[in-house]
Formats: C-alpha cells, sequence, structure tokens
C-alpha cells in the first residue's frame, strides 16, 4: 500500500517536473520520442532511488517494531509551533517520502484533530439556557417552589442538507428532560410552502408559541394555564405548513397544522386517528418605520380525555378552541437600542364537550412591557379565565414585573403577581427569574 | 381512491404554479443601506436594490419585521455584511424566506466580507466575557475605502453570475465605481494626511478599519466592551486615559446615548462629534463616497477647532 502511493506520488512529481519540456516539444514527432526515451530513464532512476530509499525504511521499521515505542517527543513535534503536546494515544501519518533527511522530519507525525476536525464543522449551532425561579409570598392554590431551577434548554441548531434544516430543544427540567421542540424545515419548497414535521409548538396564538426564556413575564398567563395545558402547552407530534398569501397591502400568512391528538391535557386522542388541527391566520403592517401591528386568529380542535371514564362516550368528546391575538410594538429606529414598548393581547374561547354538558369557557390577558433604558424593561399584565372543565370558576390577576438585562446573555426579573382564585384565597407573591445563555448566539426573538 | 388523486392533482399544480424567473431586472436585497449603495453603483439601471437597516439604526440590533420576509422572499441576490453583525436577526428571515436562492450557500447569497480585509480577528480563546465579541472579526470594515472596491468586485461577480448578460453592463459599473472611489481616496488621504496620527475615542469598536485607512490612533471606547453599555468606573478610566494622553475628539455613532459621551467631553475638554458609519446614517450621506466625504469633513473640521494634533 506505501509502495504504491510512493509510486504515485513520484509519477505526480515527474510529471510536474516536466510537464514543461513536453509541451514544447510537441513540435515534431521525434523531438517527441526523444522526450519520452528521456522521461523513461529518468523515471527509472526515480524508481530506483525510490526503492532503496523504501527497502532502507523498511528495515528501519522492522528493528523500531522490536522496541517500545519512541516518546512522543520527537523533532516531528518541533515541526509545528505553538502547537499543544499531543498525547501519546495521537494517530500518526507517515513522513511524506522524501521529505526525510536534510533536517527534515523522521518517522511517525502527529495528526491533530484527525477524525474529529471534519466533524466539528458540522456540529449544530449549540445553546443552553438557564432558567432559575425564586418565589416569596403565600399561595395556596398553585404554590411554586420558593427555589428552582425550573429549567436548562438545551438547543441543537444546523442546516440539514441544501433543502431543510432542524432544530432541536431539549429541556431539563425538575421532573426529567423533554423534547421541547424537535422539527425539521424545508425552507424552499417549491409553492412558498415553509412545512415543518415533528414535534413543535403549535401556531395557536402567541404565548403557546413561546418557550420559557422569550416570555416577558416569569410564568405564563392564566388563560393559557386554564385553557391552553400550561407551561408545555399545545405541544404535539405533526405536520405543519405555513404560506404567505401575496398582496399588496400587508404581510398575510396562514398556517395549517395536523397533529397526532395528545396535548397537555387539552387533547387525549383515544385511539389513533383521533388527531388535532390547529389553523393560523397571521396579518401583519408596519404602521411606520417604527411602529407596528401584528393580528392573529386561531382555531384548533381535538377530542378530549372527558369521555374516557364513560364507556359510550370514549373517544367521542371533543374540544374547540378559538383565539384572537393582537401585539402592537413600537421602536423608534435611531433610540432602538434604549426605547420601545410591546402591547399584547390574547382572548381564548374554549367549547369543551363533557359527559355532563358543553362547557363554554373564555379567558385573555393585556399586557404591556416598555423599555425605558438600554437595559431596563418595567411591564404590567391583566389576567382574567375561566376554567376548561368548569366554566362556571373564574380566576383573575395582577402583575408587575421589573426586567434587568446585564447583557445581551443574561437576564433579571422580579414579578409581583396578585392571584384571585375561584376557589381559594387570594394569592400575593413575588416571583424572581434569573435566565442566562451560553453558546450560539440566538436570534433576538421577535 | 379518487379523493386521493384529486390531493395529488392539487399538490402537483401547486409545485408547477412556480412563476418561471423572468428575465427582468434582478432584485437585490441587502441587509445595510452601505452594500445597497455599492451595488446601486454597480447594478445600475439593471437592477433595484433595497436595504433592510436603515442608515442610522444599530445594524446589530434589527427587528426580525415580517415585512422583510415579504422582501426576502422576491428576493434574486441576498447581500449581506456577515462576520456575524447581522446574527441577531436575519437567520429567522432567511428561514421564513421560503426562498431557496437567499438560504446562505445559495446561488443568490453573497457574504461581501470573504475578500475584504478583516480587523481584530480575535486570536486565542474568544468568550462572552469580552462582551458581543465577533469571532470572525470586526464586521464594519465597509469603512476603508480599499474594502468598498473588493465588495464592489464581489457583487459585480455575483450579479453576471446571475444575469451574464448583462455582465458588460456590471464590469462597465464596477469600473466607474472603482474609479470614483480611487479619485476619492486620493482627495481624503490628502485632507486626512496633516493630521495623521491624531488621538480618538470611539463609542463603539465601529471605526478600526477607518482609523488603520486615515491614520486615526484610537486610544479607548466609550463601551467598556462591545455591546456592554458605558459603567462609572470605565467612563472614570477613560477620562484619565484622555487626560494623560491629550486626547480632544470622541466619536459617536448616531444611534447611540450621547450623555455618556458629553460628560466625558465635559471633563477632558473634548469634542464630541456624531460620525456616521453608514450611508444614510445622516441625510449628507446618500450614497458610499458622500460618506467619506462627509466623515473626513466632519474629522478634519473638528480636529482643526480642537488643535488636537
Amino acid at each position: 500500500m506505501r509502495a504504491k502511493r510512493a509510486w504515485c506520488a513520484a509519477l505526480v512529481a515527474c510529471a510536474s517536473l516536466f510537464a514543461p519540456c513536453s509541451v514544447a516539444a510537441q513540435e515534431t514527432p521525434q523531438a517527441l520520442r526523444q522526450e519520452i526515451d528521456q522521461l523513461r530513464r529518468d523515471f527509472e532512476t526515480l524508481k530506483q532511488q525510490y526503492g532503496d530509499r523504501l527497502t532502507a525504511l523498511e528495515s528501519k521499521l522492522a528493528a523500531a517494531e522490536g522496541t517500545p515505542p519512541a516518546a512522543p517527543e520527537t523533532p516531528a513535534a518541533a515541526a509545528a509551533p505553538g502547537a499543544p503536546a499531543q498525547p501519546p494515544a495521537q494517530p500518526t501519518a507517515q513522513v511524506p517520502p522524501g521529505a526525510e533527511g536534510a533536517g527534515g522530519p523522521s518517522g511517525s507525525l502527529p495528526v491533530y484533530g484527525a477524525g474529529t476536525a471534519g466533524s466539528k464543522v458540522f456540529n449544530p449551532d449549540m445553546a443552553v439556557i438557564g432558567d432559575f425561579l425564586g418565589a416569596v409570598g403565600r399561595n395556596r392554590v398553585n404554590p411554586s417552589p420558593s427555589l428552582e431551577m425550573h429549567e436548562a434548554e438545551a438547543s441543537f441548531q444546523a442546516v440539514v442538507d441544501p433543502y431543510a434544516r432542524a432544530d432541536f430543544f431539549v429541556a431539563f427540567g425538575e421532573e426529567g428532560v423533554e423534547l421541547e421542540e424537535g422539527f425539521i424545515t424545508f425552507t424552499t419548497l417549491p409553492g412558498g410552502l415553509l412545512t415543518k414535521v415533528g414535534k413543535t409548538r403549535a401556531a395557536f396564538g402567541k404565548v403557546n408559541t413561546m418557550h420559557n426564556h422569550i416570555l416577558p413575564w416569569t410564568d405564563r398567563p392564566l388563560v393559557a394555564t386554564n385553557l391552553l395545558g400550561g407551561e408545555e402547552g399545545l405541544t404535539d407530534a405533526g405536520i405543519s405548513v405555513a404560506r404567505l398569501i401575496p398582496n399588496p397591502w400587508i404581510f398575510l400568512e396562514a398556517t395549517g397544522q395536523i397533529y397526532r391528538g395528545d396535548s397537555s391535557d387539552v387533547f387525549t386522542a383515544a385511539k389513533p386517528g383521533q388527531v388535532s388541527v390547529v389553523g393560523h391566520l397571521r396579518g401583519y403592517h408596519d404602521l411606520t418605520e417604527s411602529a407596528n401591528i401584528d393580528l392573529g386568529f386561531s382555531y384548533a380542535r381535538g377530542h378530549n380525555a372527558s369521555g374516557l371514564a364513560v364507556d359510550d362516550l370514549s373517544g367521542t368528546q371533543t374540544t374547540n378552541l378559538y383565539g384572537v391575538d393582537a401585539t402592537v410594538r413600537w421602536r423608534p429606529l435611531r433610540r432602538s437600542i434604549y426605547r420601545s414598548f410591546v402591547g399584547r393581547s390574547e382572548v381564548i374561547w374554549s367549547r369543551r364537550e363533557q359527559p355532563g354538558g358543553l362547557q363554554s369557557a373564555n379567558g385573555f390577558y393585556v399586557s404591556g412591557d416598555y423599555q425605558f433604558a438600554r437595559r431596563w424593561f418595567a411591564g404590567v399584565r391583566g389576567d382574567r379565565s375561566g376554567r376548561a372543565a368548569d366554566a362556571s370558576l373564574t380566576d383573575s390577576g395582577q402583575s408587575f414585573s421589573l426586567t434587568f438585562w446585564p447583557s445581551e446573555f443574561s437576564q433579571l426579573r422580579g414579578q409581583y403577581r396578585r392571584t384571585k382564585y375561584a376557589l381559594g384565597p387570594t394569592a400575593n407573591e413575588l416571583l424572581f427569574q434569573f435566565l442566562f445563555s451560553i453558546g450560539a448566539h440566538g436570534a433576538h426573538p421577535f | 381512491m379518487g379523493s386521493m388523486k384529486f390531493f395529488f392533482g392539487i399538490l402537483l399544480a401547486t409545485l408547477t404554479s412556480v412563476p418561471a424567473a423572468a428575465q427582468g431586472k434582478l432584485t437585490v436585497i441587502t441587509t445595510t443601506e452601505d452594500l445597497a449603495a455599492i451595488a446601486r453603483e454597480v447594478g445600475g439601471d439593471r437592477i433595484t436594490v433595497e436595504a433592510i437597516a436603515k442608515g442610522y439604526q444599530d445594524p446589530h440590533f434589527v427587528e426580525a419585521k415580517p415585512s422583510f420576509i415579504v422582501k426576502l422572499q422576491k428576493a434574486d441576490i441576498l447581500i449581506v455584511v456577515g462576520r456575524e453583525l447581522e446574527i441577531g436577526w436575519l437567520p429567522p428571515l432567511i428561514q421564513q424566506s421560503r426562498n431557496a436562492k437567499v438560504q446562505v450557500g445559495g446561488e443568490g447569497y453573497l457574504d461581501a466580507s470573504l475578500h475584504a480585509t478583516i480587523l481584530e480577528i480575535p486570536a486565542g480563546q474568544v468568550t462572552r466575557a469580552m462582551g458581543d465579541v465577533h469571532p470572525q472579526g470586526n464586521p464594519h470594515y465597509w469603512l476603508d475605502p480599499e474594502n468598498g472596491k473588493k465588495i464592489a468586485k464581489d457583487i459585480a461577480d455575483k450579479l453576471s453570475e446571475r444575469r451574464p448578460n448583462d455582465r458588460a453592463a456590471f464590469e462597465k459599473g464596477l469600473a466607474a465605481f472603482t474609479a470614483r472611489v480611487d479619485e476619492g481616496e486620493k482627495r481624503w488621504l490628502a485632507a486626512m494626511a496633516p493630521y495623521k496620527g491624531t488621538k480618538v475615542v470611539t463609542y463603539h469598536r465601529s471605526f478600526p478599519n477607518f482609523a488603520a485607512r486615515f491614520g486615526l490612533d484610537i486610544i479607548g471606547y466609550v463601551e467598556p466592551k462591545p455591546g456592554i453599555p458605558p459603567s462609572p468606573q470605565h467612563t472614570l478610566d477613560l477620562i484619565a486615559e484622555m487626560k494623560r494622553q491629550n486626547v480632544k475628539l470622541v466619536l459617536i455613532e448616531p444611534y447611540f446615548d450621547s450623555k455618556t459621551p458629553n460628560s466625558i467631553g465635559r471633563s477632558t475638554g473634548a469634542e464630541v462629534i456624531v460620525m456616521p458609519p453608514s450611508v444614510g446614517g445622516v441625510k449628507e450621506t446618500p450614497d458610499y463616497i458622500a460618506l467619506f466625504d462627509y466623515d473626513v469633513k466632519l474629522l478634519v473640521d473638528a480636529i482643526k477647532r480642537a488643535g488636537a494634533k
């Protein structure tokens, strides 16, 4: 094998050495023949030289094999100044033929990062976001731990091939590990279809699509907790297709999603085939270069778990969800890093069939977040929501928050929350959050 | 079975209904106004150009507005500054553009930094303890006219690649732009020559290429670290250093708050000037040549006033 490689090298060397001559000698066939003869002679000489050198090398190698392996501190290490000391287990390569002697290295050369160097290039962008929560105060209905490493979200994102990219978000929480989202996105399908396949957060409204670290609060609003399955929300395995609807006036995007039918406590498929569907229409318009408005209409339908206990109702009870969301943003471009305002609201209606009759619950939140300095934000939120399984019970709450960003990569938030539960005493709590991220620079949320 | 056929029929119709690429003007979208200005000079009337970020806005913090998705969807060519300048906002726009041409590595994607001279490429371990550092070097490289010519060459090549029929027009545009820059560069270098070595402080690390080309000596920054707002201790240290070295100029970008620079100016007697790093940063800088004309005049006038040589 080695001999063969040496031959190849010799051939290439000869060819490149004599290439200019052979071009010049193309004038007469005779000259060409002479040239070829000369080449052949030179080649034979080289062959002889290499053969001798190889024999010498082989005998040297045979002798070396009998002795313990040499320490890695060979002259080869000096050939790469500044390179870190190589561990003895490093894979090695042979010194190229002809490079030996004349002060050049001899023996084995270390190959730096062999086997991994190529694959590292294609490693996905990785990041980990830590979400630490603290709570002070009294809440008898839904108490929060006083201190909690709530979640560590690891993300892995990369391009799969010329047609698709993949995104994985794995959440490590106190209750274990969960795939928060994991999907492939076909970015370049014809017809302007943006297609996602995998486990995704459903495109129902705004809050449901947000990961914890994107939220402008330490918690999720009551309407998300009561009607959309809380923190996990409408998240399921399925297929999502989104298309822009071309028109001269606004950005308009229609999204259709089909899921297995198991999302938190909202949807439960009694048998395969009881899929849930989600539809979303989003309109966006720039009012000025600094202000814009974002409107959304959402619909979701799937089977719920309420019929499972009753034999003849099993798999027949459905839940229909309707949502309207509106977001108003203001950020003056000339002072974009110092001032901004985001106003949000969502209204959600739930129509849940149950053995006891249809439960029609609804809820909403309204919030505003104002950035008053480069690193400071103040926010306020009002909440109100019925409960999906018992619409006669309504919870309501108010929150005030203050957020500080030491840098783009960490965030400190305090939130005062007052919650008036339908059953049980009113809760007054002071919630704290510390968010910190390492790794690849993520996109700023919009 | 019939419904299946119908479904596939619809699918087929959807897939084949993509309009064939018209041989009209190339639609070029750039991330910044500087790249748009250069592309406009090279492409002339054979292309339409639009920038996403405005020249008076911090290019690190542009919002990924859905209206930009619509622009990218229609783009034949996307030209980016690169070196992670747009990392906080461009990737989601590209992903949602539904446009194969402008995906990273796509036929219409051009990273303008590939042949430019890039400064401040960090050596050794890079960590965020250094602030929001750009591991691939300083992305404000367009502020050197030599790099402007290299960017223009790359743009001309990309335009010719996508529209071989218009190659001659693009080459002509490139030659005309290069000649204008050469002529301007002589003018700017001559104007700045007497003030070579003038010591200045800048807000962010936006001007290393400009300083290297025109002989400014940047001795410090208002920001303690890239992307980190000024801290009291750093400001005090900077004031002391400026006094020690007798620095009489503070350059700030239009999108930064002037409160801290002004207080530094009051403490040191230095003049604070708002120097646009981008085309469109102020209304007097509508194109690439005008940007340098404006910045050089601004500097020379300020240096003369301050006697800060």
